[in-house]
């Protein structure tokens, strides 16, 4: 039972990644975004994301309570540690979620419109560029639970070149996401055209960033290179995220909104499958003593199973609705989509 | 400020902001469906506009509930990493099966809101009662984690150690249910009353009064009824905490010396160096019978509870007669409704019983801060009851007060925008729903 835990865990971290990426990619293409091109690119990311969003953020709750419930050690650990980033990414969640909701049920469009686009766009970044300054201080070896002064105890543990690296990183990535996404949300040519301009911009930017990383990596002395490259899975993984770069670029200059989801979709999966494979079991790297492991570091027994049951039961009823979800408004935005095309080429 | 006062606060001030959220974001997809019922049955557009007006008051409180409980699950280790290391794989399973209920509800949530026109009318209005009874879900659940708190079960404690962990029966621990009660009927009755009132308001300024009278009715059903069940629950609480926590009883009670035929003391101020209650009225032998049902039986006073372990007297037992008091108030104005409903229709209309229900806006809220003041007080000095103490429980990093004033910052400029946003959207009411022929068209 423990695997279907760790399972869980997995999918909800690489779910959340996946569709609250996307979802904060659109806030972050908002920030990016000259003014003229804004509301346009507001209104196609508002009505893409309206329905889902709120789920799409379940993920993260998801994957916190198995951590409390299921490795309550590293729960406590990064909890202790990594304090001040998750104070500030709950601050980007609150923002975020607040100014997104408010914005769309202020019954009196007025110049409060402003300030919640402003909260949401910036908290878009902020979310999860610590999302990620979390993620790498967790693999970055500089948490140290032994320490007792404040400066080593709570704010090395986390501020170091690699974790701003990887933060940036997942700011683009999330970006990234989000401008394929839009590409199929759009209803006329010229919006169309406009995202996937913005998807070649941001793949370029992922890709620097995503080099950014191993320069910081080098800089700190964190053996990313090896980590990464040093066996054949994350090489492989590495290689056809590249190599379907190339496809991504080819079905997104011939018009198809799918294929370049799930293209997408794909690199971010392999990118994941490359750190997580060299690590597993470990979740946590220390600075000193042995690392916090998913097989080690668990809850008794009991535990596990009941809560391997319950994420099963809950799986039950998620999953289906989630897809009816997905399916529902998906099918709806597209018949939209090709009504207005065809309404188009008929003027 | 001290930062274990520092994390105690920033935690009670994250509750007390959620609970508000989460009580009106899992009562009122009820009131919405039986709007919603009414619109598809009986086809009064005022239905339907009553019914989009209160799923937009849903989001708000919904998001803002989903957000501030997104901040807890993190909170929980942030504030208390040594209690959850050793509490989270016990109480973990009421959790785990609330995100299941918390994610159903988001799920339902997206369609409902968004699915106006685009599905079968029935299908439409049952993910509103699915968004609904998932938030019930969720609420009861998480209260049962509360109550594990209350009433330890489910392991063994031997020489500081967990064993022979059982989540199941931790999470059917001996508070679950009593706590699960009361909290619902609250729940219901808060949020019947907050919104019966801003109706009434608008009723009172002659505004839609079509429109507002209707949601009145609504509401004021809902928070009535749980009202007068109310007490019952809570007498059932009463004589659960009697037997199980019987210093928090001795605390909410301000009952400082054990005694036969004890008497209830009511309002007073507690002083709790010379452990008396001044300026306080006795009703000679009442805390017996409520406590074990009869007037002469023995209730444990403070003084057979070690002074290490004895929580504060003041805040519980100002409190819980708070609580009681506007609980009182709410079940005589529910009494006077239904005697209304059934022998004086003309009351219904009148403006000094609507002036009542405006007043009643606040109370239930208040009790219910009030009586979570109750529990979490007087269950101090032990964050798990008997087992750890809270002191022990909190977060080593230093500087939890600027962390606390920061949260202060955010949560007090939320609700702000809240409060801003709800008025903005009653008083668009006439211009979004009051146009029988644009509603028509639309």
């Amino acid at each position: 039972m423990q695997y279907v835990v760790i399972i869980y865990l997995c999918l909800a971290i690489w779910l959340y990644l996946l569709l609250g990426g996307a979802d904060f990619g659109a806030g972050i293409m908002e920030l990016f975004t000259r003014s003229k091109n804004r509301s346009a690119a507001r209104q196609t990311m508002s009505h893409a994301i309206g329905p889902i969003w709120e789920a799409n953020h379940m993920w993260l709750i998801i994957a916190v309570v198995i951590l409390f419930v299921g490795f309550p050690r590293i729960y406590g650990v990064m909890s202790v540690s990594l304090h001040i980033p998750l104070v500030v990414m709950l601050l980007g969640i609150i923002a975020r979620g607040t100014a997104f909701v408010f914005r769309h049920y202020d019954a009196v469009k007025d110049r409060m419109q402003m300030l919640y686009n402003r909260i949401f766009a910036l908290s878009s970044a902020v979310t999860p560029f610590f999302l990620g300054v979390i993620a790498a201080s967790v693999l970055a070896g500089y948490v140290n639970p032994a320490a007792t002064d404040f400066l080593t105890a709570y704010v090395w543990s986390w501020l170091h070149w690699f974790a701003v690296a990887v933060g940036a990183f997942t700011v683009a990535l999330c970006g990234f996401l989000a401008s394929v996404y839009s590409i199929g949300e759009t209803h006329n040519e010229a919006d169309k055209r406009y995202f996937i301009r913005k998807t070649r911009t941001m793949t370029i930017i992922t890709f620097l960033a995503g080099a950014l990383v191993f320069v910081a990596a080098g800089f700190e002395g964190i053996p990313l290179g090896p980590w990464i490259f040093g066996n054949w899975v994350g090489s492989s993984a590495v290689g056809l995220a590249t190599l379907s770069l190339g496809g991504l670029f080819y079905a997104v200059s011939r018009g198809h909104t799918v294929l370049p989801r799930l293209l997408a979709g794909f690199q971010v999966t392999m990118i994941l499958l490359a750190i997580g494979y060299r690590h597993f079991p470990d979740f946590v790297v220390l600075r000193h003593g042995s690392n916090l492991s998913l097989l080690r570091d668990q809850a008794p027994a009991a535990t596990m199973q009941a809560l391997g049951w319950a994420l099963l039961l809950g799986s039950i009823f998620i999953l289906p609705a989630l897809y009816y979800l997905y399916y529902s408004f998906q099918h709806e935005a597209e018949e939209v989509a090709e009504g207005t095309t065809i309404a188009a080429v008929r003027k | 400020m001290d930062d274990f006062l520092a994390a105690r606060s920033q935690m009670a001030l994250s509750l007390g902001f959620h609970i508000i959220f989460s009580c009106i974001g899992m009562v009122m997809p009820f009131f919405m469906a039986v709007a919603h019922y009414k619109w598809l049955r009986g086809g009064d557009e005022t239905y339907r506009n009553l019914t989009k007006a209160w799923s937009k008051g849903v989001a708000i409180f919904f998001a803002v509930g989903a957000v501030s409980g997104t901040v807890l699950s993190f909170e929980l280790g942030l504030l208390w990493p040594k209690f959850m290391e050793h509490a989270g794989p016990i109480f973990g399973m009421p959790f785990s099966l609330e995100g299941t209920a918390f994610f159903i509800e988001a799920i339902a949530l997206g369609f409902f809101l968004y699915g106006w026109g685009r599905f079968h009318p029935w299908f439409h209005w049952f993910t509103g009662v699915v968004v609904g009874v998932s938030g019930l879900a969720s609420g009861i659940l998480v209260v049962a984690a509360n109550a594990w708190m209350n009433s330890p079960s489910g392991f063994d404690y031997v020489n500081g150690q967990y064993l022979n962990v059982d989540p199941v029966r931790a999470m059917f621990n001996d508070a679950w249910l009593s706590q699960a009660l009361h909290m619902t009927l609250a729940a219901f009755a808060a949020t019947g009353f907050a919104v019966a009132g801003v109706h009434a308001l608008m009723v009172l300024k002659r505004r839609n009064i079509h429109f507002h009278f209707r949601a009145f009715q609504i509401a004021a059903v809902f928070g009535t009824v749980a009202a007068v069940l109310q007490p019952l629950s809570g007498d059932f609480s009463a004589k659960d905490v009697a037997r199980r926590q019987p210093a928090k009883l001795a605390a909410m009670e301000a009952h400082f010396h054990t005694e036969k035929s004890a008497a209830l003391v009511l309002g007073g101020l507690p002083n709790e160096k010379e452990q008396r209650v001044d300026y306080a009225i006795k009703i000679p032998g009442a805390l017996s019978f409520l406590a074990h049902g009869n007037f002469e039986q023995e209730v444990t006073g403070l003084d057979r509870i070690p002074v290490a372990d004895r929580p504060p007297v003041t805040v519980p037992h100002l409190a819980f007669q708070l609580m009681v008091g506007l609980g009182m108030f709410m079940m005589g104005l529910a009494l006077l409704y239904f005697w209304a409903l059934w022998r004086r229709p003309h009351w219904l209309r009148a403006d000094w019983l609507l002036k009542l229900f405006v007043a009643a806006i606040p109370a239930g809220f208040i009790a219910v801060e009030a009586g979570w003041t109750v529990t979490e007080v007087g269950r101090q000095p032990w964050i798990l009851y008997g087992i750890m103490r809270t002191r022990d429980a909190v977060t080593p990093m230093p500087g939890i007060a600027y962390s606390f004033y920061l949260f202060t910052a955010v949560y007090l400029s939320l609700s702000l925008v809240v409060i801003f946003l709800l008025y903005r959207q009653i008083k668009m009411v006439p211009e979004l729903y009051d146009r029988p022929a644009l509603v028509g068209a639309a």
